[in-house]
């Protein structure tokens, strides 16, 4: 039988991530693929993967967000683009209705969502600061020369966490350095600037904000059990870490495509798996129509111009919604 | 004397009118851009506020572009603004610029300063031409403030059209030009006719109402809260704010004719905050409060970065947001603050209402 399926995707700054959702909202596929700087690239790459799965089977929507939402969802068709944190706080209250507080930390932002009586009423994001993100504690596990896959395991090994300064990640490295050339066990270490970090995050982006259980962690970051660990010291509760946690923005993209399409029952206007074997070029040029002269980028499929942005009088933007209709 | 001051939303459009009716040249600083943003940062202290590093950029462009004059606002209480006028005066002279400042104290700061540039700028006029230029700005100013309430109460339905738009930016441009009073008001006229007319051409929508709160120059220039009431008209949300260039006229000068902008501030902010803290620190209190009593969907404050008056403010706030249930986004903003981080947070806050009114709406129809 024919499943009727939504496609969420989530274009990060470090991951691209996609995710398949039957009617009921059941994951069915799912893929974490590192963006590398390139995200049509990755997306392409992505569709291809789930192309056997798309084609067998009807699909019904594509929602898109993150931070490479804008452009992805131009070039997908996708019918509809969203923020991540709209897109985290509706899979966090999928994934368990009792939830109150909703941490994510993902490969350059992180941010905290507070859920009460099934609706988001408040969040935070980092401002000043990325200390305790993906591409930090990336960075960090570099220079300690131990892989990021075991950076959890380590912390947990430890007894004495030692104390490193966490207000700014530039004074937290040469802290590091320095309790490194004083002889602490890696570890010790480990667990220690897993605690700065859960510290910087509670002061900055928690920063009067009320944290109650059930907290869920999510984000490429919830895969580190020394980051769990040290929430659940700082907070006094359990932390809990979903199945699905580095794919819960493009979840919640598909979960939100998903209401909407019920609601208004449109057809997608996705562009279908063609798009995975497509040439795709982006075009900038300085639009002399008027004298606005706005920097006007466009997206070319193959030879056909999408696609347009960054222009005052529409007249770009109208040219994408005459090609999808 | 070629005259020049800082800009703040519409500002230079009535400001301009005064001084040319006082029979002075005017040499209105640049529109705030990239290059505004980087000589004020690069020549104010650090720690400074935003709106004082735009001033001083906005001063050094339009020196450069030929001024001797400088008019500044100062202030009284705890805000920093009272003394920035003679910090920049300072900055300038070291920068080595040849020109004379004149300060605009209110008049709760003493009169010195403010008697004399008062008798600087109008002993060229008669004292006819004195009270039509005043006459001239008070207008501009007032109907700016009206035509921007009407666009806010109206663009959210009437966009993505764009002729509404169009409509405002050539309702502002005329402003700007026309000098006699009764073609202003026949402009106006015209304006409220053409928007009323477009709202009714379209299909009633539902749309929030967000308050915007927060310090004076972050709420008023867009150029330095990104667009943020456009960015909202855009979000189908109505955007509402208390705060106007003519209401800071009537409190801050002409508060003895106008007491009642005191007393509601006082009034709605005691509960909370029942002492002056500076700046529009109480009045940040006092329209969050009205904005919970009317129901509003959400408010959005904002705030230079290490602006101490809204800081204060801002640590009272969630009480007031338990008490009312009243989403309040905080930006906090600076020449660091990125366009991007801004966008995502304001969706997903007007998201946030509109789930929140949608599961509201739902609950009162099953009861």
């Amino acid at each position: 039988m024919k499943k009727r399926l939504y496609l969420g995707v989530d274009v990060g700054s470090v991951s691209t991530n996609l995710v398949v959702i039957n009617e009921q909202g059941d994951v069915l596929e799912k893929l974490y693929l590192r963006s590398e700087g390139n995200p049509i690239k990755s997306v392409q790459k992505g569709l291809a993967h789930l192309g056997e799965t798309i084609a067998k089977h009807t699909l019904l929507g594509v929602g898109v967000t993150g931070s490479g939402r804008q452009l992805i969802g131009r070039i997908l068709g996708a019918d509809l683009v969203k923020n991540e944190i709209t897109a985290h706080g509706m899979a966090g209250l999928f994934t368990d209705p009792t939830v109150k507080t909703i941490i994510e930390i993902g490969g350059q932002d992180s941010k905290l969502i507070l859920v009460r009586q099934g609706t988001v009423v408040d969040f935070a994001m980092n401002t000043v600061c990325a200390a305790g993100t993906g591409s930090f504690l990336d960075q960090q596990a570099g220079r300690l020369n131990i892989s990021i896959g075991d950076f959890g395991a380590i912390a947990l090994r430890s007894k004495y966490p030692v104390r490193i300064a966490g207000r700014c990640s530039v004074f937290a490295e040469s802290d590091m350095i320095h309790k490194q050339q004083m002889g602490y066990p890696l570890e010790d270490i480990v667990a220690g600037l897993c605690e700065a970090l859960v510290r910087n995050y509670l002061n900055n982006v928690g920063k009067g904000k009320e944290i109650l259980p059930t907290a869920l962690f999510q984000g490429g970051v919830a895969a580190n059990a020394g980051i769990k660990a040290a929430f659940e010291k700082e907070l006094g509760f359990a932390v809990k870490v979903p199945e699905h946690f580095e794919v819960m923005g493009a979840l919640g993209a598909a979960l939100l495509v998903r209401e909407s399409k019920m609601e208004n029952g449109e057809e997608t206007s996705f562009r279908g798996l063609r798009l995975c074997e497509a040439e795709i070029a982006i075009d900038s040029f300085t639009c002399s129509d008027c004298p606005n002269h706005c920097e006007v980028v466009t997206v070319l499929i193959g030879q056909e111009r999408i696609s347009g942005w960054g222009d005052r009088c529409g007249k770009w933007q109208h040219l994408a919604k005459e090609a999808t209709g | 004397m070629r005259v020049t001051f800082p800009h703040m939303g519409q500002l230079s459009i009535p400001v301009k009118a005064l001084f040319e009716g006082l029979g002075h040249e005017v040499v209105v600083p640049p529109v705030t851009n990239k290059f505004t943003f980087e000589l004020g940062s690069k020549y104010a202290p650090e720690f400074a506020c935003l709106p004082f590093k735009i001033n001083l950029g906005n001063f050094i462009e339009a020196l450069e572009a030929g001024a001797d004059t400088v008019v500044m606002g100062g202030g009284v209480g705890p805000c920093r603004f009272g003394y920035y006028a003679q910090v920049q005066r300072e900055i300038l002279q070291d920068l080595g610029y040849n020109f004379q400042l004149l300060l605009l104290d209110p008049p709760g700061a003493g009169t010195k300063e403010l008697s004399k540039a008062i008798k600087l700028l109008a002993e060229a006029a008669s004292p006819g031409r004195i009270l039509s230029a005043l006459r001239l700005a008070w207008v501009k100013t007032r109907l700016l403030d009206e035509g921007n309430r009407l666009y806010r109460m109206q663009a959210p339905y009437i966009l993505p059209d764009n002729t509404v738009r169009q409509i405002y930016g050539d309702f502002l441009d005329q402003i700007d030009r026309e000098n006699r009073v009764n073609r202003l008001l026949k402009i106006y006229s015209t304006f409220t006719v053409k928007i009323n007319q477009l709202r009714k051409e379209v299909k009633p929508k539902p749309v929030l109402r967000v308050k915007i709160i927060g310090e004076i120059y972050m709420v008023l220039e867009p150029k330095v809260n990104f667009d943020l009431e456009d960015r909202l008209s855009e979000l189908g949300v109505e955007a509402h704010r208390q705060i106007s260039m003519s209401g800071w006229v009537e409190e801050h000068l002409f508060g003895v004719f106008f007491p009642h902008h005191a007393k509601r501030r006082k009034c709605l902010a005691k509960p909370y905050l029942s002492a002056f803290v500076g700046g529009h620190g109480q009045e940040t209190v006092a329209e969050t409060v009205d904005a919970g009593v009317n129901k509003y969907d959400g408010v959005i404050q904002v705030l230079p970065f290490t602006c101490m008056p809204e800081i204060v403010a801002q640590s009272v706030l969630p009480e007031i947001s338990r008490d009312f249930a009243l989403p309040i986004l905080y930006l906090v903003l600076d020449e660091h603050s990125a366009e991007a981080g801004i966008h995502t947070r304001l969706e997903a806050f007007v998201d946030l209402m509109a789930r929140k009114k949608r599961a509201r709406d739902l609950r009162a129809k099953i009861m």
